[in-house]
C-alpha cells in the first residue's frame, strides 16, 4: 500500500451494515464491512452475484437501491458523514463529486434524450458549465476514449450507437464534473470480449489522466486484475480478504479465494470423432436462413456433430450462434439447406416432425429464471415432458420424475413439489437440465447455459453436463461466448461471425496457432489472470486498433450494435 | 422519415376500412329493426295507401344494397338524406349541433387535459403521501358518480346556492365568446370531472411503472432532483400510454355527452341522438352513428400517429 499515504484518504466506510426488505421483514445483506480507498486508487470488488458488490458501490454514494436501507456504520467521503448528512446533501455529491457508470449502458441512458444532453446535464445542473462549453468538454472527451467520429457521436440517440460505444459514452458522462470518485458497475459484462477490451482500455486510461478514485465492481477475476491496485473478496455481505493485486493474484490467503482462482481448472479430455464410419447425429448442410423479410443472418452454414461429441458454437453477439440453434430446432425453416438427424433430413417446421424427430432436439436456456414457468410446480415441469414423449402415467411417471432429480443431484423428496423462484440460479438450470432430459433425447442444445450464472455455480454445472453425457452418451451443441468454457468441456469448436462459420475443428486444433484471423482475435480477447495482460496486449496491437476496429472486415463496414 | 408516412398512411388505411364496415353495420342495424318503417313513421293510423305512398318516396322498395350504397354515396358528399319527422336535411339539422357538441368538448378538453396530466405527474412525484391519497380519492369519487348526479349538484351549488353560473346552457345567435364560455361552463366542469380521473391515473401509473428503470436509477445517481427525474427522464417515455387514454377520453367527450348535454339543455347532437330515437327519425340516427364512429377512429389513430411520434427509435432510425 506504499504508494498510498494516509492523508490521501477519500473514502472511508466503517463496519458499513445494510438491510434489505425482503418477506415483510429487514434482512441483513452488508453485515460490517470496512473499506478505504485514497485518491488516485482502484480499488476492485469481486464476489459472487449476492454477495453485496452493487450494494456497497451504491452506499458509497450515500444511496440506498429502493427496498434498502443503510442500517448502521459510517460512511465518510473526503470528511463529509453520508450516512447523517441530509438527502439533499448527499444528492449534491452525486454526479458532481461522485460518479456512477451501469452494467449496462444501453439500458441507463436514456431512450428518450440525445446521448449528449444526457452528459451536459450533470454540469449544466450544478452550474459548472454552461451548456454550449458542456457539449465543446463532452466532444473532448469522447475523443479521448477514442470513440469514432467525437464531434458528431453525441447528437445521436441511444439506439443508435452500438453498445461498446455507449458503454464509453457512459464513462465519458460519468467524468463530465471531473469527480473524485468513479462507482464502475461490472461495466463490461455485457459486452463481447473483443468489445470489452476497448472499453477496459479507454476506462483505465481515463482514470489514469484525472488521477480519478475508482471503484471496480466486477465477478471477473481477469477483468479485475487488470484494473485494480488493490482488490477486496466479498463473500454473503463480508469481506474475506483484500490485499494488493498483485498478492492478491499469487498469494491468496483465504479458502474462498483460492477456490475462485482455481474455478477455471475444470478440464475434461478431449475426446475425437469416431473412425468406424459412424455417422453424425446432427448434421447442418449449407443452411442459410432470415428473419421475416429481413437481411440473411446465416450464410452457407454447415457443420456436423456426432454421436456422445460436444460441439461448441462460439462467436460474438448476433454472429448466429442462436439462429443457428432456431433452425436445427425447426423454429425458424431455413431458406436453403437442410438439417440431418442421423442421415435422415428433418422437417424444416417443427409443426411437421414427428413426435421422436421433436425428442432429438431439446434445448437448455441461458436463463434459467424466465425459461421456468414460476407457477408450475418441479414435478410438472419435469414431469410433462416425460408424459408427453413417453406415454408414462402415476406412479411409473413419479418414478420417472424422482430419477431425473437423482440424475441432476437435487434430492427429489425435496424439491418434488416446489416452484421455481424458491430455487437458486444453478438449481434452477440443473431443472433445466432435467426438463431437456426428461424426453430421453440423444442430442441437447445448450445455449450460453452458464454465462448467467455465478464461477463456482457454473463449475458445477459443466461438471454435471459432463457426467451426463458420459452415463447416458448424449451429444452436445454448446452455445456460447466465453473461450474459458470451450476449453474446459469441448471436443470440437465451430467459429462463426457475421453469420457464416470461418474456422471449425478439434478444439486442440483451434487452440494452437496458426488461427483464422478472426479466431485469433477472439482468443487473444480473452483477459487472463496477469495483470500486464492488457497492457501487453496494447501494445502489441496499439491503440487504435483495438475492440470493434480490430473486428472490422475488409469492407470496413462497422460491427452491428449490440443493444 | 418515409418509414413514419408509411406507417400512418397504414393506419390511415386501416382507419378507413374500418370506417367503412361501421358503416355496413350502422345501416343494417337500423334495416334490422322489426316493423315497417314508413309504418312506424306514420302511425298505426295511417292507410294503405300512404304507407304505399311514403314507402314510394324513401325508395324502401329498392333492394337494401341498392339503398346502402346511395345513402353511402350521399354521406361521402355530406349528404345524409331527409329528415323522416321535418323533411329537412339531415345534414343541415346536424352540422350546428355537431359544431355546439365538439365546442363543448374543446372546452372541456383544454382544461381537463393539461389539469389531468400535471396532476398525474404530481401524484407520481408525490407517490403513497396524504396528497397522492387524497386526489386519488377525490377523482375516483368523481368518475364513480353519474355524470348527471354531478351535473345536478353543480348546478345547486355553483348556480341555485350562489347564483356565479347559469343553469341552462341556451346558446342565442350573435352571443360574444367570453359568454359562450360563461353560459357552458358549467357542462364543461362536469365533463372535467368525468374524464380527469381516467388522464391522471394512467399518468400516475406510466411514470411510475417507469420508476424501476435502470435509466431512472442513473438520473438519481447524476444527482438529478426528484422532480427533474420525474418530468424529464420518466415523462418522455411514458407518453404512448398516456396518449392513448387522452384520445379515448376526448372521444368519450364528443360520444359520451348525452346526459351532460341534456341535464344542461344543450342544444348538441347528444340531444338531437335522443330526440331522433325516440321519433325513429332514422336517417338522423345513421347520420349521428357514423359521425360518433368517424370521431373515435380519427382519435386513435390520432393516438396512434402520436405514440409513433414520441418513440426516439422510430422517429429517428439508425
Amino acid at each position: 500500500m506504499g504508494r498510498f499515504s494516509e492523508k490521501d484518504v477519500l473514502l472511508d466506510i466503517t463496519d458499513l451494515q445494510i438491510e434489505g426488505y425482503s418477506d415483510e421483514t429487514w434482512v441483513p445483506i452488508i453485515k460490517g464491512v470496512d473499506l478505504k480507498l485514497h485518491r488516485g486508487e482502484v480499488l476492485g470488488l469481486i464476489g459472487e452475484s449476492g454477495a453485496g458488490k452493487s450494494t456497497i458501490g451504491a452506499a458509497a454514494m450515500g444511496y440506498a437501491r429502493d427496498g434498502t436501507r443503510i442500517s448502521g456504520g459510517s460512511i465518510e467521503f473526503d470528511g463529509m458523514e453520508l450516512t447523517t448528512a441530509s438527502e439533499g446533501e448527499r444528492r449534491a455529491l452525486r454526479g458532481s463529486r461522485i460518479a456512477y457508470v451501469a452494467q449496462s449502458a444501453a439500458a441507463s441512458f436514456n431512450p428518450a434524450h440525445k446521448i449528449i444532453d444526457q452528459h451536459t446535464e450533470a454540469p449544466v445542473h450544478y452550474r459548472i458549465q454552461k451548456r454550449m462549453e458542456a457539449q465543446e468538454d463532452a466532444k473532448e472527451l469522447y475523443e479521448r476514449l477514442r470513440l469514432p467520429n467525437p464531434q458528431e457521436i453525441g447528437f445521436r440517440y441511444p439506439h443508435q450507437v452500438s453498445g461498446g460505444q455507449l458503454q464509453r459514452a457512459m464513462t465519458a458522462m460519468a467524468m463530465s464534473c471531473r469527480p473524485d470518485l468513479i462507482i464502475f458497475d461490472e461495466p463490461t459484462t455485457a459486452l463481447d470480449v473483443t468489445t470489452q477490451i476497448e472499453v477496459l482500455a479507454a476506462i483505465r486510461d481515463i482514470v489514469d489522466q484525472f488521477n480519478t478514485a475508482a471503484i471496480y465492481i466486477t465477478h471477473d477475476l481477469a477483468v479485475v486484475a487488470q484494473m485494480a491496485d488493490t482488490i477486496k473478496v466479498l463473500l454473503k455481505g463480508e469481506e474475506v480478504e483484500q490485499a494488493t493485486t498483485d498478492r492478491m493474484l499469487t498469494d491468496p490467503q483465504e479458502d474462498y479465494t483460492k477456490s475462485l482462482w482455481a474455478v477455471r481448472s475444470f478440464k475434461r479430455p478431449q475426446k475425437a470423432r469416431p473412425t468406424d464410419g459412424t455417422k453424425p447425429i446432427v448434421s447442418v448442410r449449407g443452411v442459410d436462413a432470415s428473419y421475416t423479410g429481413g437481411d440473411k443472418v446465416l450464410d452457407d452454414v454447415s457443420f456436423d456433430i456426432y454421436p456422445g461429441m460436444t460441439v461448441a458454437v462460439v462467436g460474438e453477439s448476433g454472429s448466429g450462434k442462436s439462429t443457428t440453434a432456431r433452425v436445427i430446432t425447426g423454429l425458424l425453416p431455413p431458406s436453403k439447406g437442410e438439417v440431418l438427424f442421423d442421415g435422415e433430413p428433418l422437417p424444416p417446421r417443427y409443426e411437421d416432425r414427428s413426435r421422436d424427430q421433436l425428442r432429438q432436439a431439446q434445448m437448455i436456456y441461458q436463463m434459467a429464471d424466465t425459461a421456468l414457468n414460476p407457477k408450475v410446480r418441479i414435478r410438472e415441469i419435469i414431469g410433462r415432458p416425460a408424459q408427453f414423449y413417453s406415454g408414462l402415467k402415476g406412479s411409473a411417471l413419479k418414478q420417472r420424475v424422482d430419477e431425473l432429480l437423482d440424475l441432476i443431484e437435487l434430492e427429489p423428496s425435496q424439491y418434488y413439489n416446489r416452484y421455481p423462484p424458491e430455487l437458486s440460479g444453478g438449481q434452477k438450470q440443473r431443472i433445466g437440465i432435467a426438463r431437456a432430459l426428461a424426453a430421453e433425447p440423444d442430442f441437447i442444445i445448450c445455449d450460453e447455459v452458464t454465462s448467467a450464472l455465478d464461477q463456482l455455480v457454473a463449475e458445477g454445472i459443466l461438471k454435471l453436463l459432463d457426467r451426463l453425457q458420459n452415463e447416458l452418451g448424449l451429444a452436445y451443441m454448446f452455445i456460447t461466448h466465453d473461450l474459458a468454457t470451450v476449453r474446459s468441456i469441448a471436443d470440437e469448436v465451430v467459429v462463426m461471425q457475421n453469420g457464416r462459420v470461418v474456422e471449425q475443428g478439434p478444439k486442440e486444433q483451434m487452440f494452437t496457432p496458426p488461427h483464422h484471423p478472426y479466431t485469433d482475435l477472439l482468443l487473444s480477447s480473452v483477459p487472463e489472470m496477469d495483470p500486464n495482460w492488457l497492457t501487453t496486449l496494447l501494445e502489441e496491437r496499439g491503440v487504435d486498433n483495438i475492440g470493434e476496429a480490430a473486428g472490422e472486415t475488409k469492407d470496413g463496414s462497422e460491427k452491428a450494435s449490440s443493444a | 422519415m418515409s418509414d413514419i408516412f408509411k406507417l400512418v398512411a397504414k393506419r390511415l388505411g386501416l382507419g378507413l376500412v374500418t370506417l367503412f364496415v361501421v358503416s355496413i353495420l350502422i345501416f343494417f342495424a337500423v334495416e334490422l329493426l322489426p316493423g315497417d318503417i314508413a309504418q312506424a313513421v306514420l302511425g298505426q293510423g295511417a292507410t294503405e295507401e300512404t304507407v304505399a305512398r311514403l314507402r314510394e318516396r324513401m325508395g324502401l322498395n329498392d333492394p337494401a344494397i341498392m339503398r346502402y350504397l346511395n345513402w353511402l354515396g350521399g354521406a361521402l358528399q355530406g349528404d345524409f338524406g331527409v329528415s323522416l319527422i321535418s323533411g329537412t336535411s339531415v345534414t343541415e339539422a346536424i352540422t350546428q349541433r355537431f359544431l355546439n357538441t365538439l365546442f363543448l368538448a374543446a372546452y372541456a378538453a383544454v382544461i381537463a387535459v393539461p389539469f389531468a396530466i400535471i396532476l398525474g405527474v404530481l401524484v407520481a412525484l408525490m407517490r403513497d403521501t396524504l396528497f397522492d391519497r387524497a386526489a386519488n380519492v377525490l377523482t375516483l369519487t368523481s368518475i364513480s358518480s353519474p355524470e348527471f348526479f354531478l351535473g345536478y349538484v353543480l348546478i345547486l351549488y355553483l348556480s341555485v346556492k350562489t347564483g356565479w353560473f347559469p343553469a341552462i346552457s341556451s346558446l342565442s345567435p350573435g352571443m360574444g365568446f367570453g359568454e359562450l364560455l360563461e353560459r357552458t361552463f358549467l357542462p364543461a366542469l362536469t365533463l372535467v370531472l368525468v374524464v380527469t380521473a381516467h388522464m391522471m391515473r394512467m399518468t400516475r401509473a406510466a411514470i411510475i411503472n417507469l420508476l424501476a428503470s435502470p435509466y431512472i436509477e442513473m438520473a438519481r445517481l447524476k444527482g438529478m432532483p426528484p422532480w427533474k427525474v420525474i418530468v424529464k427522464h420518466a415523462l418522455p417515455n411514458a407518453w404512448a400510454p398516456i396518449i392513448n387514454v387522452v384520445a379515448l377520453n376526448l372521444a368519450y367527450l364528443i360520444t359520451g355527452v348525452v346526459l351532460v348535454e341534456v341535464v344542461f339543455v344543450y342544444p348538441g347532437i347528444g340531444q338531437l341522438l335522443v330526440d331522433a330515437v325516440s321519433k325513429r327519425d332514422f336517417p338522423i340516427v345513421q347520420a349521428c352513428c357514423l359521425i360518433f364512429a368517424a370521431t373515435f377512429i380519427l382519435l386513435n389513430l390520432a393516438a396512434d400517429v402520436g405514440s409513433i411520434l414520441t418513440n426516439p427509435r422510430l422517429r429517428h432510425p439508425k
